[in-house]
């Protein structure tokens, strides 16, 4: 009950906050919001599973432009639902096929699959549709966008807390640890994953989709942009992937550094990152949750059973 | 660390970031600079159109309009440019997110606009909003007059695809009329927004014109291999080479062409064909090769132009936008001489004056910059414009080319 209230006080909070921050301050806010929910989705599958998915760009861009072909012809709610049913069938295709494969095949592919969609979307419009490059006006303003996506991540963040207390989360650790033994133990692996992989994507299409509008003009180069995968990994893994709020640690740090850099070193931004990257993985594997309890004498939280589970 | 405090803490972190990030903004103007801010790709797939064309170019002109003492206002005073730079990242929500920063953080007097189509559409609904001119170079787009009238402080300057595409087709049927070309015509485009824009305009404009298109084939963005598309080229009895390409793509098929030996005797490339560059990646061969844009070589603004580019920058400009945002910057300059930096004020005359400036004397129609080259071709070490051919300054085209 106490946590209920915390968390509705914490929601309200953070809705009024455009209010307090003018233009740029919300502008901040959307993006923090949208890289917020892009992590916890993504550690939602790949944390317990450690599948690394670079596939992140694909549902995201996916939902860009599920908004770019239809935000004229049908109403915008109508719009997301389309956009979440198309995430979740392409992730469900997607997943029954290739989350037999592990490790490093399932990354290049997922990597692979943002290419795959954007080049068939690309192949669609030049030879069928005969345009590429499209509008959206939407007349939509920062404000809505972020609180658009403020509800989805609370969702998220909710959603993630819930499986984790289920079978299913549990099951998901298990084959994290080891799939053989989950297999033994009366485990479905292939349902489990999958499950888990059609939430996420499906989320991770509608931070897309509700973003989209802020761009005007969508084309594939734009909505595919492989950087989108890169800083939802380094954020997610930076604060912790197989914690609840580890990738909201990670990634709002990360985000205002990013944007830090980008002002005071603007010439620099690919060496900066890819420094970061290799800090993050060799200096902090578990994520900086994990680094600062390790610090710490462990106590009798949660947190710490968590550790040693 | 207790649950409760932990959640204070990242409630707090946040907040504390953000107003670290607005304090350590620069300071707002004060009255003796002019700020001007701009977002361009730095990093990213944008970057290398936005460091060939956009960058050098604001870069040279900042540091003139310093060199002289600062920017003219109307009273005769000079102000000094400070300038705030952001890299976008080659992300449109960045830049979008920029563009809040420089409007309602930085408060800055004017904002140049970013390198691309992408990122001049995504920006034009903020800079309306805020009320800044702009001055929307390297975006190119037939769409252009509905932006201007919906977005009235928006100036749109690099024509669109339907413009190009014709003005080839015309500059190939006054050759074909003469008789130095057949009517066949091998085309191809890479697969994204620029080469179907063209191929489009192309293909009835070529058929209306009496052309057959013996090829037509589009190519992934990213190719690099021509080397099937030549042979079958080669093999068509076209006269004209088109290819709607891309930088690599332009020269991936110009090495490969040199290499092949297929010697058609017009050959037409997309954008790359006007970078100084081109010289290189042809071997010195690039002699008679069409592309996109031009300059009137023979024009000493022109050439005053290129040498105070290459003297500064370390390299010539290109010969297709680079000059065209130079241009585009010089209205601006004499535009806030006359008016001074209200934004209205400033947008009413960039949309209703003419100005002088390294293409000539410039007036906008319909707050569009139609006075362009469409189609250029290499005569010796320079790029110059043949298309429209009844403009002053245009070259007459030399067609068939030489053999590479």
């Amino acid at each position: 009950m106490l946590y209920l209230g915390i968390a509705a006080v914490s929601v309200g909070g953070l809705s009024v906050l455009p209010f307090l921050l003018g233009d740029y301050g919300t502008g901040l806010l959307v993006g923090l919001a949208g890289y917020v929910t892009l992590a916890t989705a993504w550690a939602m599958f790949s944390g317990p599973t450690r599948y690394i998915s670079l596939a992140t760009v694909a549902f995201f861009g996916v939902g860009a432009y599920t908004v770019a072909v239809l935000n004229e012809v049908l109403p915008y709610p109508l719009v997301l639902l389309c956009a979440a049913g198309i995430g979740a069938t392409m992730a469900l295709l997607v997943g029954l096929s290739t989350l037999r494969l592990a490790g490093i095949y399932f990354v290049i592919f997922s990597f692979g699959l943002a290419e795959l969609v954007r080049q068939l979307i690309t192949w669609f419009e030049v030879n069928v549709t005969g345009t590429l490059g499209r509008y959206i006006f939407l007349d939509l303003g920062a404000r809505e966008i972020y609180w658009q996506l403020l509800a989805l991540g609370v969702c998220t963040i909710g959603l993630a807390a819930w499986i984790r207390r289920s079978r299913l989360g549990l099951a998901l650790r298990v084959i994290g640890d080891d799939e053989t033994v989950a297999a033994h133990s009366g485990i479905n692996l292939a349902r489990s994953k999958l499950v888990l992989f059609v939430a996420s994507a499906t989320i991770i299409t509608l931070v897309g989709a509700i973003q989209a509008p802020r761009w005007v003009y969508v084309e594939p180069s734009i909505v595919f942009n492989p950087t989108v995968s890169f800083l939802t990994v380094i954020m997610a893994l930076l604060g912790g992937a197989t914690r609840l709020w580890g990738p909201l640690c990670g990634a709002v740090p990360l985000f205002l550094l990013f944007e830090w850099l980008s002002a005071r070193f603007p010439d620099h931004f690919s060496i900066l990152l890819g420094l970061l990257f290799m800090a993050v993985v060799y200096a902090l594997p578990n994520g900086v949750l994990a680094a600062i309890e390790g610090l710490r004498k462990p106590k009798r939280n949660g947190a710490s059973k968590e550790a040693t589970a | 660390m207790s649950l409760n405090s932990r959640r204070a803490l990242l409630r707090a972190l946040p907040l504390a970031l953000v107003s670290s990030l607005a304090l350590s903004a620069p300071l707002a103007a004060q009255d003796e600079t002019v700020t001007i801010g701009y977002a361009v790709s730095k990093s990213g797939p944008n970057a290398t159109g936005a460091g060939i064309t956009t960058i050098p170019n604001y870069e040279l002109w900042v540091g003139e309009v310093n060199a002289a003492g600062g920017l003219e206002m109307p009273d005769g005073s000079r102000r000094m440019i400070e300038v705030i730079e952001y890299d976008d990242r080659s992300s449109a929500e960045d830049l979008v997110r920029a563009i809040e920063r420089l409007a309602t953080q930085d408060e800055v007097d004017l904002i140049l606009p970013p390198w691309g189509t992408g990122g001049n559409l995504a920006i034009a609904p903020l800079m309306d909003r805020f009320g800044y001119p702009q001055l929307a170079v390297t975006a190119v787009t037939d769409k252009a007059p509905d932006f201007a009238a919906r977005w009235e402080r928006s100036f749109w300057m690099l024509g669109g695809g339907h413009d190009y595409a014709t003005a080839l087709v015309e500059t190939l049927s006054a050759a074909k009329e003469a008789g130095t070309i057949n009517d066949k015509v091998a085309m191809i485009s890479v697969a994204d927004g620029f080469g179907i824009d063209l191929v489009k305009a192309a293909r009835p404009a070529f058929e209306e014109a009496g052309f057959e298109l013996v090829y037509d084939e589009s190519y992934p963005l990213g190719t690099s291999d021509f080397a099937t598309i030549l042979n079958e080229v080669q093999g068509s009895g076209a006269d004209s080479f088109v290819a709607f390409s891309y930088p690599p793509g332009s020269f991936g098929v110009t090495k490969q062409a040199i290499t092949a030996g297929v010697n058609p005797k017009v050959f037409y490339i997309g954008v790359g064909g006007a970078f100084p560059v081109y010289q290189k990646i042809s071997g010195g061969a690039q002699e008679g090769v069409m592309s996109i844009g031009g300059v009137d070589a023979a024009n000493p603004a022109i050439q005053d132009y290129f040498a105070r580019h290459t003297e500064t920058i370390g390299a010539p400009p290109d010969s297709w936008a680079s000059a065209v945002t130079y241009a585009s910057l010089e209205m601006l300059e004499e535009a806030v001489k006359r008016v001074g930096l209200d934004h209205a004020a400033l947008a009413e005359e960039l949309s209703t004056g003419s100005f002088e400036t390294v293409l000539g004397e410039v007036k906008l129609e319909d707050n569009q910059l139609r006075q362009l080259w469409w189609v250029g071709q290499w005569q010796g070490d320079s790029f110059v414009a043949v298309s429209p051919a009844d403009r002053e300054g245009a070259a007459a085209p030399v067609i068939p080319k030489p053999e590479w």
